[in-house]
């Protein structure tokens, strides 16, 4: 009986060998590829098992922070100093909903599990530290926060400033906001308030992060972008020479469709800027005509229009679009297809502030490991010429005489050199919808200009006439832009 | 085959009895798990746990008398079985106490039954019981042979404790569980593996001849007489009885399976293997066509993660959890008392004990764990090579071919290699009849490695031995 024995051993070393070899399938071979399944909750539980990094601003204000939890899978999670202000810089981190913006982007360095942080882990390994995630620098302003969220108050509009020099972003508020905070867990408590955030349950749509992800039509903001397409491609040589245009404009193509202007103002044959001065729709949608969709669309293309911008937050991508001749003159002054997010308005005045030179935005100026030192600092680089720089020094004359003396005024700050440019924007069918309140603008100081701003207000129960750019958005513009030149003192 | 030379040729001299090497072996079996529940502690708790004094003296202590009654009522037998066993059965303590501090698990329990009681306690008793038995095997049978009376008797006994579990409520989808009031509940296949490897090994002893030589040949196999053919047929009825009664996956492929090996020993034919193959093959696809509970268990074998994406079906949620704790635990593992294998909830510390081995200790661990359980069926095999008479050769290999596939059909199933079966790993698994079935089987195999060591009392004279001792000068 001894040979079928032999046999059955081999047979029962062959079984235990496919145990072997499979559990090396499972264990080596497939281990990072299971350690990192979607369905696998360890990723979440270790996630959550330390005190994440912190997001926090150039000012040192800490926006975040953690906070202990009794569930028995996860043992923090986050929590945020004035979620609503701050949610549309950070984003949210939720136990039960994931991340979003900084959150999500970061998630490495603050949760604590990037490779940059290699070193970090086993050296704590080793010195029995806490485990901890790394803190995100980022370029935000606090005092310049504070003052776009309370400008916008309960109005339904967003804020987005910049520092012209450098892209930095220094403020980026949304309202209405949402507070991150009352959601982060995974409790029932934590889904009903997500839930009733959703757009499905609140129509004002809280989550929605209006400075970069919401796209409006620019209006009479976008008239700096045609006036800096004329004295580039020469259309006229300065700013003081006539333009030449009718009062009303009858649109091209077109037999008997004007373009009228807002009032009896002087915009026959004026000059650019008186044009810009009274905001002329006659005179801007004139030269966007003469100059042709191409061109139009080329300029606009420079200063970031057509496409998403990363910061590295994702920002919609602002629109100018190809079209007929009378939607692109159309187009010259804002209205038509043409759609901005705050974003790209507050990089349009930044990019005129900086003498032509538009800055690449960005929002994280560090990231740091948990022990505080620096991993890695972002350097300021350029991302397009639109113009030259006599061409922008043109144009701050031209918008900085919209806040002497034109639409602007209210943009004024004693002792500072304001531009300005206000906008209204029509909107919904026949216009009939509430105008969108636009300003944007920039301060300038000794060295350059640190601030330029943009910010939007959906108009929702003030009148039309009251609703001008000048009147509602400005005075938040102002402070914005107070707050950043307070703090540079 | 060595061994039987030696002893007809120069049984004068006696072969070394290894109970030092045993008893070696056996201060590492206890100190392992001992270090491994401090361990445990210093991993959940940042101290050493209370209970590790008792639970190593507790330890300690079974495997100090086991050793004894070893030493003193089977000399000669294999010293590598106990240790294993006594590690094995630690280890498995260890796991079971470290998923009792679960507070997932306490959790779940609460939620489903009211109330949490720790699995640790209990199956130390069950340890105890089965060491207790495992002693009384090597003092009362005195000869393995004995067993070879009670061959039908054997046989009804199997059959009875096979088909009892038809009258009792399913548990979990599967009926493989008596209950008794007042002590819970045995799972009687457990016993029924021992019991049927007996009668297998009576029945084909006496009829090896018969099923061997009496056949025709066709196309090169040699085919069964058609009563020879009966017993296997009976068998083989059994276990798809077995299957689709009770739904139980696992009981039925070890009850084939291990005939199918012992025939095939017996006979010494592979016409055996090629039939029993096509045989459970047959039965395996024709119970899998219509039986809903074996086709979940299939489905969630050809893709663990599809229940995460369609219906969310139980058995399909713990094959993808097991599989992601294998592959969470990586090379070396998280550490004991550190992983989230806790994570399946369902039988956690039962069916898928296995996956808190691979999440906690790792490739490594598996490996270890792996060798150790083939090195109990090796030491198995070598004992039925060197039993000199069939019976114990039939038995021995009978009992070490289940314990290899009981191994093979629950670590398979836990590891996504074959569909999942409701089965426990040896020693390692909660469950008392798990425990104290399996020491009963190393006793009985001690027992057979000691007759078959135990050096001849007068080797009977044969022409070879004679002829050689001619030569010798």
């Amino acid at each position: 009986m001894n040979k079928p024995l032999r046999r059955i051993a081999i047979f029962c070393g062959l079984l235990i060998l496919s145990l072997m070899i499979r559990d090396n399938w499972l264990q080596y071979v497939r281990a990072d590829e299971l350690n990192a399944n979607e369905h696998n909750r360890r990723v979440q539980i270790e996630r959550f098992a330390h005190e994440r990094g912190n997001i926090i601003t150039a000012d040192g204000q800490t926006i975040t922070g953690s906070a202990e939890t009794s569930g028995t899978d996860f043992k923090y999670k986050r929590v945020w100093k004035d979620g609503p202000m701050w949610a549309p810089v950070t984003g949210y981190d939720s136990q039960a909903f994931g991340a979003t913006q900084l959150e999500n982007l970061e998630d490495g360095i603050l949760s604590g599990t990037d490779n940059r942080l290699f070193f970090d882990r086993t050296m704590s390994m080793f010195t029995g530290d806490k485990k901890k995630g790394g803190n995100v620098i980022t370029t935000l302003n606090s005092k310049a926060q504070k003052a776009a969220f309370d400008g916008l108050g309960d109005k339904k509009g967003a804020v987005a400033a910049i520092d012209p020099r450098t892209g930095a972003i220094l403020a980026l508020a949304s309202t209405p906001s949402y507070d991150p905070s009352t959601f982060a867990g995974n409790s029932k408590k934590d889904s009903t308030a997500y839930n009733a955030l959703q757009k499905k349950a609140d129509p004002n749509d809280p989550m929605l992060n209006r400075a970069l992800r919401q796209t409006y039509p620019p209006g009479s903001t976008f008239k700096v972008v045609t006036a800096a397409a004329a004295l580039e491609n020469g259309l006229y040589s300065g700013i003081d020479d006539p333009t030449k245009s009718p009062v009303p404009y009858i649109l091209p193509d077109t037999a008997h469709q004007p373009l009228n202007n807002e009032g009896n103002i002087p915009c026959e044959n004026a000059t650019l800027k008186v044009a810009l001065q009274y905001s002329c729709n006659t005179v801007f949608g004139k030269i966007s005509a003469d100059l042709g969709n191409d061109k139009m669309k080329a300029e606009a293309e420079k200063f970031g229009f057509n496409k998403e911008i990363f910061n590295p937050v994702r920002t919609d991508a602002s629109v100018f679009p190809k079209d007929n001749r009378p939607q692109n003159a159309m187009a010259g002054i804002g209205q038509a297809s043409n759609r901005a997010t705050p974003l790209q308005m507050a990089m349009v005045a930044a990019a005129v502030a900086n003498d032509g030179k538009l800055m690449k935005p960005y929002m994280v100026d560090q990231l740091q490991t948990p022990n505080v030192d620096v991993l890695t600092k972002t350097q300021p680089e350029q991302m397009s010429q639109p113009m030259s720089a006599a061409t922008a020094q043109k144009l701050q004359k031209m918008m900085e005489f919209v806040v002497t003396d034109g639409t602007g005024k209210a943009g004024q700050i004693d002792g500072v050199t304001v531009g300005g440019k206000t906008g209204t924007a029509q909107h919904g069918v026949d216009n009939k919808g509430n105008p969108y309140a636009w300003f944007i603008s920039y301060a300038k100081s000794g060295d350059g200009s640190p601030v330029a701003v943009a910010v939007v207000i959906e108009g929702s129960d003030t009148t039309r006439d009251d609703i001008a750019g000048g009147k509602l958005a400005a005075p938040i513009a102002k402070n914005v832009m107070k707050a950043v030149l307070d703090s540079k003192k | 085959m060595s061994v039987v030379t030696n002893t007809t040729t120069i049984g004068a001299i006696e072969a070394p009895s290894r109970r030092n090497t045993e008893l070696a072996l056996l201060i590492f079996a206890v100190a392992i798990p001992v270090f491994a529940y401090a361990n445990v502690g210093l991993a959940l708790t940042g101290k050493l746990p209370s209970g590790m004094l008792g639970y190593g003296l507790g330890l300690g202590l079974m495997a100090g008398v086991a050793h004894l009654v070893v030493r003193k009522f089977a000399r000669y037998a294999d010293p590598l079985l106990l240790p294993i066993a006594t590690l094995l059965n630690g280890l498995g303590l260890v796991l079971i106490w470290r998923l009792d501090q679960s507070p997932r698990l306490i959790q779940r329990a609460k939620l489903a039954w009211g109330k949490f009681s720790p699995d640790a306690p209990h199956q130390l008793l069950y340890t105890a019981i089965g060491v207790a038995l495992f002693i009384g095997v090597l003092m009362l049978l005195k000869d393995h042979r004995i067993l070879q009376r009670y061959t039908y008797i054997s046989m009804a006994v199997a059959l009875f404790l096979l088909v009892l579990p038809m009258f009792f409520p399913a548990v979990n989808g599967a009926k493989i569980w008596i209950s008794i009031p007042g002590l819970g509940t045995i799972q009687p296949g457990e016993f029924a593996k021992i019991i049927i490897a007996i009668f297998f090994s009576g029945y084909l002893m006496v009829k090896r001849d018969a099923l061997a030589l009496a056949s025709r040949r066709f196309m090169g196999l040699y085919l069964p007489r058609g009563r020879d053919l009966g017993p296997i047929l009976v068998i083989w009825a059994l276990s798809i009885l077995i299957l689709v009664f009770e739904t139980d996956l696992g009981t039925s492929l070890l009850f084939f399976g291990l005939f199918v090996v012992m025939l095939y020993v017996a006979t010494e034919r592979t016409s055996w293997i090629v039939f029993g193959l096509l045989m459970s093959a047959v039965g395996a696809v024709g119970v899998a066509s219509f039986e809903r509970h074996v086709q979940s268990r299939v489905n969630a074998w050809l893709d663990p993660f599809a229940c995460y994406t369609s219906d969310k079906s139980g058995a399909c949620e713990q094959i993808g959890q097991a599989i992601m704790s294998f592959g969470s635990g990586g090379t070396l593992g998280a550490g004991l008392g550190q992983g989230n294998s806790d994570l399946i909830g369902f039988a956690a510390n039962a069916d898928f004990i296995l996956s808190t081995v691979g999440e906690e200790l790792g490739l490594a661990g598996m490996m270890a764990l792996l060798l150790l359980y083939g090195l109990i069926v090796e030491r198995g095999v070598r004992t039925a090579l060197a039993a000199r008479d069939p019976f114990g050769k039939l038995l021995a290999i009978g009992l070490s071919g289940a314990f290899a596939l009981q191994v093979f059909v629950v670590a398979g199933g836990v590891m996504g290699l074959i569909p999942l079966t409701g089965m426990t790993m040896p020693f390692l698994a909660q469950g008392g009849s798990s425990v104290i079935a399996n020491w009963a089987l190393i006793g009985i195999l001690i027992r057979i490695s000691d007759t078959a060591r135990r050096p001849a009392p007068a080797p009977a004279p044969s022409s070879d031995a004679e002829m050689t001792q001619v030569v010798r000068p």
